[in-house]
């Protein structure tokens, strides 16, 4: 057997390697592989449907997420701008559901213009760029919904919401979509391949005649526009738009699957199936905790770990 | 008895010997220039002296005791401070606190009495010709009182040696009579000092003793008075004046090709303190080399012609065109591609695979409506693959995993992809094997060839005589000289160096 | 060869005046970076004065600084990390924990509702700096993770928040809504603390080592600060403070409230911010820290006075600040470089 020639050490180092990769599959195979044989009633197709219609937009939120980590940046604001497409939602219903859907997008767009301007042009470290629309944008989201809960009545967005299409939920199917989207733009347009540069050598790329800033604006867009996507879903789901609820704490759910999924804090690379499949393993640990009659706060104090196993495995070795 | 001794210290990075069996030593009161070109291992050994790394054969002597130090706080410790090139104290806090960190005066309540370290900053400052309110971010001070606080703290701490990376590159003429009363004075105190600096008048005003490096090698170590001024920059940059001129040094074949109008013309290239009014013409299939000492600013041209340095005036002309202010996007569009000095930092994305690197600068060329076209692309990168011989397991492997060759012969390839009409070349040999070094010699020369203009900056002396057709010889950001023709020898070229870093001695 | 004349062309004349009107722009420049946040709170002040008649209360005033009292706590922890060029997300999460922790001690003692929240989140800060200190992982994620973790510990301890704890100590209580002098004992707790701060940040050694520290680590390190040892040192002090916020938070409601404090750490940040220390580190004072805790109070307090205006509009407010505030000083910091 080969497997006797290998040296411990020459395994470690494999593992290394091999861990930020691959980890977080393997991690989600074993809790499959466990859920299956131990937790009562986890195969059925209420249960699989329940699960991913919760992870669909933190799916989302997390593909813009990643590709705004992929440039070396972060985005605190998504939360707020989930909240702020909620809230235009109600308002602008009266012009049909495409207007009001548009609006929304439209929203996104301009405060993914803002963090953009702010890091590309003014040169703000992107974690202050987008604490101030953070704190402010969820303040707007309540100030114009007036900070009332508000039900949202509309066929086509229940539709959008909590309809089927073949049997999966039309949620399920938005955030599959938006999977092969986002792949598609980093792996097979110049965008996602300047991105990419930019993420991994600013001044490389920059000497290379990429056009730094004008990409940048467009990732802070892009993820601005997929949260207010997932805003706007969040809304169809529950029926009702809560500006001071919607989107909680998204970001730090995303940041972690996007960590978790693999791709490094440090830029210049994207992992699209990653992310996703960090998003389904956070989910599943919650999932199979609760099943197993775990309380909530363990389930965050394991979470804490995860992310912090998961970040000391991808770490950048530093040269020297 | 010796202060500080070398002895034999040789240092290993993957794939470079950066110091080879290096030797010297540094008397009590000595001032020891140390030079060398970009490369030669300068900082190399102050970082062996200073703890920095620890040298993998030979060993260090302080005081005729063996050392080790673990970290430059170990060496500060003994008496060994460095003032850096980059001044390293911290920009934003005040002067004295600079001054005295870690060491701030305190009154008996144990806390730091701001005011007596405000006075004795002063005080202290006042000697070093610094009078800005030490109360100021230190960063907000010219570089060269920056760099007298730096030496200011450096003595304060009771240093025996005192190393001196390059102290009079930022200085005034004023700020640099300073300094050298400054190191009088440590001179009469029995200090040793190792300076580090390419200014010929600077050396053999203040310095006793010189050792000179080229290629981690020790080249030469004596009494500076031994060494006249054109002996010691021939063995700065080239080899024996007696061995200079056997054939097969270089992978060039130095034949011209040059012909017809400019196809880049730099005029008048101003920016303030850096560049003084050069100009420059690269007629197609021309190669111009850009010669002079380190900091003469021949990187400042290169970049200010790719768009990346901001100028205060000058234009420049690409085939008749005239570029407005140079951006890099511009600059390539008008087919200019620049190549920088510093491989890693600026050129190659580590991160990303050799086929990302290459197409990085064509995207737009090689797509349709935002979409790439992999088959364009794989072409491309087959294409120079090919013609550059980049050694690589494929299009796929990262380019952070191939040797500095390849690394460079992938950056070649994402210019070349782009269809230059002008080439700037940053030092393309440096930290690159002997076998690729040929290799991209000869490239250079076949790109002049196929109607390419061509500029070359290189520390290494055969490289530019022999690539290029044309020297201009540069210092203190100015042109200060030519040479054309028949003129373009080693020696010829080490002579205008030699001559031009000694401004007021013109007896040759 | 011809030398060039044109090369020795730097007046000394012209240096000088370079140099005296470099002098100028800082000192200018430096002034509006330390002293805005404290002018703006001025103007703030002023008008809401002359406009809303019960501002000028003296109640008013115990009121905004009372209600401010938490949150300077944790901002002054905060400018601490801030200055080493790092961030702590964890506070909010710590000052919930350190509410419940102290309600849950304060059946002991009112000493057990102080060294009870202070050892716990004391004890999460160590944690946070040893990780950021010695593993080279960004402070932003691990204490990211701390905010998680000790969201969840806090959780465990109240039942998944069903338990409210009740402040069984009568004296700690007292603490809470006391006042001496007119003034609410929590709000003296926190100016004894801010001039200790003070003290700490400008007149010691340490206070030194961390501006070293966030102005320049490699230059830190050679200039002999032991960096690492400065880093755990602001996590745990950061630690400490958000606990200390959290007791005293308790001792004025009465008990350990679980679902406050989400989102505090960026209150602070922002407190921090306005009152002009540089989140790339290096550069801030505790004065301004206190200006845009007190500001952002102010601010507060007006749109409650407006009466209809709805209490979501402070947040609009703080932000917009916020992003007027980084801009203006990316811009000054340029122009300091010049």
């Amino acid at each position: 057997m080969t497997t006797e020639t290998l040296k411990p050490a020459l395994d470690l180092t494999r593992l290394k390697a091999w861990l930020p990769k691959y980890g977080v599959y393997a991690a989600i195979l074993v809790l499959i592989v466990y859920n299956i044989a131990f937790t009562p009633n986890f195969l059925t197709l209420g249960n699989l449907r329940i699960q991913l219609i919760q992870v669909a937009p933190i799916v989302i939120v997390a593909l813009g997420m990643a590709l705004v980590i992929g440039t070396e940046g972060i985005d605190l604001s998504v939360g707020s701008v989930m909240a702020l497409a909620a809230a235009l939602i109600p308002l602008y219903l009266g012009y049909g559901v495409v207007g009001a859907i548009a609006v929304s997008l439209l929203a996104g767009v301009a405060v993914g213009l803002v963090n953009g301007l702010l890091v590309a042009r003014v040169g703000l470290q992107p974690i202050v760029a987008t604490l101030a629309l953070f704190v402010g944008g969820r303040g707007l989201a309540l100030v114009i919904s007036g900070g009332q809960l508000k039900d949202v009545r509309n066929d086509d967005l229940v539709f959008l919401g909590s309809g089927d299409l073949l049997g999966v939920p039309v949620l399920v199917w938005i955030a599959a979509a938006l999977v092969l989207v986002v792949a598609f733009v980093v792996r097979r347009t110049v965008f996602g391949r300047r991105l990419l540069a930019i993420g991994g050598n600013r001044p490389a790329a920059q000497l290379a005649g990429v056009p730094v800033q004008r990409v940048l604006i467009g990732v802070y867009i892009l993820c601005a526009v997929l949260a207010s996507i997932a805003g706007l879903l969040a809304v169809a789901r529950i029926q009702s738009s809560d500006a001071s609820s919607v989107g909680l704490l998204i970001e730090l759910s995303a940041i972690t699957a996007v960590v978790v999924g693999g791709t490094p804090l440090t830029g210049g690379k994207v992992r699209v199936l990653g992310t996703v499949a960090g998003a389904l393993l956070m989910q599943l640990v919650v999932a199979t905790m609760i099943k197993h009659n775990l309380q909530p706060s363990t389930t965050e104090m394991v979470q804490a770990v995860i992310i912090l196993v998961a970040v000391y495995a991808a770490r950048e070795r530093k040269s020297r | 008895m010796a202060l500080l001794e070398v002895a034999g210290v040789s240092k290993v990075f993957p794939g470079v010997r950066a110091l080879d069996g290096v030797s010297f030593t540094l008397q009590p009161g000595e001032v020891h220039a140390l030079v060398g070109e970009n490369g030669a291992g300068k900082s190399t050994l102050i970082k062996v002296l200073t703890g920095v790394y620890t040298p993998d054969e030979g060993e260090v002597r302080y005081q005729d005791r063996p050392v080790r130090f673990g970290t430059p706080m170990d060496a500060q410790r003994a008496g060994i401070s460095t003032i850096y090139q980059e001044v390293n104290l911290v920009p934003l806090m005040s002067v004295a606190h600079n001054l005295f960190l870690g060491r701030e005066p305190r009154n008996r309540f144990g806390l730091v009495d701001g005011k007596r370290m405000a006075a004795e900053a002063h005080e202290v400052l006042r000697q070093y010709g610094v009078t800005a309110d030490v109360r100021r971010p230190l960063g907000t001070l010219a570089l060269g009182a920056q760099q007298m606080v730096a030496l200011a703290r450096a003595v304060m701490i009771d240093a025996r040696v005192v190393i001196m990376d390059e102290p009079t590159s930022s200085l005034e003429p004023r700020e640099v009579e300073t300094l050298f009363g400054v190191i009088d004075d440590l001179h009469s105190r029995g200090i040793g000092i190792v300076y580090v600096s390419h200014r010929m008048d600077e050396l053999y005003r203040i310095c006793d003793a010189v050792t000179i490096l080229r290629d981690g090698k020790l080249v030469h170590t004596g009494k500076l008075a031994d060494l006249d001024r054109l002996r010691l920059v021939s063995l700065m940059l080239g080899r024996d004046m007696s061995a200079v001129r056997k054939e097969g040094f270089t992978g060039f074949t130095g034949e011209s090709n040059a012909s017809g109008a400019p196809v880049l013309r730099a005029e008048k290239l101003s920016s303030r303190h850096r560049l003084h009014d050069v100009s420059l013409e690269v007629r197609p299939g021309e190669v111009v080399g850009l010669g002079g000492l380190l900091g003469a600013g021949r990187s400042e041209t290169i970049k200010a012609i790719g768009g990346a340095f901001p100028l205060d005036s000058g234009d420049i002309t690409v085939a008749g065109d005239k570029l407005g202010k140079p951006t890099p996007v511009k600059a390539l569009k008008a087919g200019i591609a620049t190549q920088p000095e510093d491989r890693k930092a600026e050129g190659i994305v580590a991160g990303l695979s050799v086929r990302e690197n290459i197409a990085l600068a064509v995207l737009p060329r090689t797509s349709r409506l935002g979409l790439v076209s992999d088959r364009k692309i794989d072409k491309i990168v087959e294409t120079f693959m090919t013609r550059l011989r980049i050694k690589a397991s494929g299009p796929d492997q990262l380019v952070g995993d191939l040797s500095g060759g390849n690394q460079q012969k992938v950056l070649l390839a994402r210019l070349l992809a782009t269809g230059p009409k002008v080439l700037l070349l940053d030092e393309p040999t440096r930290g690159i094997d002997v076998g690729a070094k040929a290799e991209v010699q000869a490239l250079i020369d076949e790109l002049a060839a196929e109607g390419l203009g061509v500029v070359l900056v290189s520390s290494d002396a055969e490289e530019l005589v022999e690539g290029s057709d044309r020297v201009v010889v540069l210092r203190d950001g100015a042109v200060v000289g030519e040479l054309r023709g028949d003129d373009v020898t080693t020696e010829a070229l080490l002579e205008t160096i030699a001559a031009a870093a000694d401004g007021d001695h013109d007896d040759h | 060869m011809t030398m060039s004349p044109s090369l020795e062309k730097t007046p000394t004349a012209v240096v000088a005046a370079d140099e005296r009107r470099a002098e100028r722009t800082d000192r200018i420049v430096g002034l509006v970076q330390r002293q805005g946040a404290l002018a703006v709170l001025v103007v703030v002040v002023i008008v809401a004065a002359a406009s809303f008649p019960n501002f000028r209360s003296y109640d008013n005033a115990a009121t905004i600084l009372v209600a401010a009292a938490p949150p300077a706590l944790i901002a002054l922890g905060m400018t601490f990390v801030i200055i080493t060029g790092g961030i702590d997300l964890s506070v909010g999460s710590l000052y919930v924990l350190g509410g419940v922790v102290s309600a849950y001690a304060s059946q002991w003692g009112w000493i057990f509702a102080f060294l009870a929240p202070l050892a716990v989140c004391g004890l999460i800060g160590v944690i946070n700096g040893l990780l950021i200190a010695y593993t080279r992982m960004a402070p932003f994620i691990v204490t990211l993770a701390a905010l998680l973790g000790a969201r969840g510990l806090m959780r465990a301890l109240s039942d998944e928040g069903s338990t409210t704890y009740l402040v069984g100590s009568d004296a700690f209580r007292s603490f809470g809504t006391g006042s001496f002098l007119g003034l609410g004992y929590p709000v003296w707790l926190v100016i004894v603390v801010f001039l200790l701060g003070m003290v700490l940040l400008g007149r010691t050694r340490f206070g030194h080592a961390v501006y070293a520290v966030g102005g320049s680590e490699d230059a830190a390190a050679l200039m002999g600060v032991a960096v690492r040892r400065t880093k755990v040192w602001v996590y745990v002090l950061s630690g400490l403070l958000a606990g200390l916020a959290g007791a005293i938070n308790a001792a004025k409601l009465g008990s350990g409230v679980t679902v406050l404090g989400e989102g505090m750490e960026l209150d602070a940040i922002a407190a921090v911010v306005i009152g002009g220390t540089l989140l790339t580190g290096g550069a801030g004072t505790l004065a301004g820290t206190i200006a845009g805790v007190l500001l952002l109070g102010v601010i507060q307090n007006m749109i409650n006075q407006v009466g209809n205006l709805p209490s979501s509009y402070q947040q609009v407010i703080s932000g917009a600040f916020l992003a007027v505030v980084v801009v203006a000083q990316t811009y000054l910091v340029k122009a300091r470089r010049r």
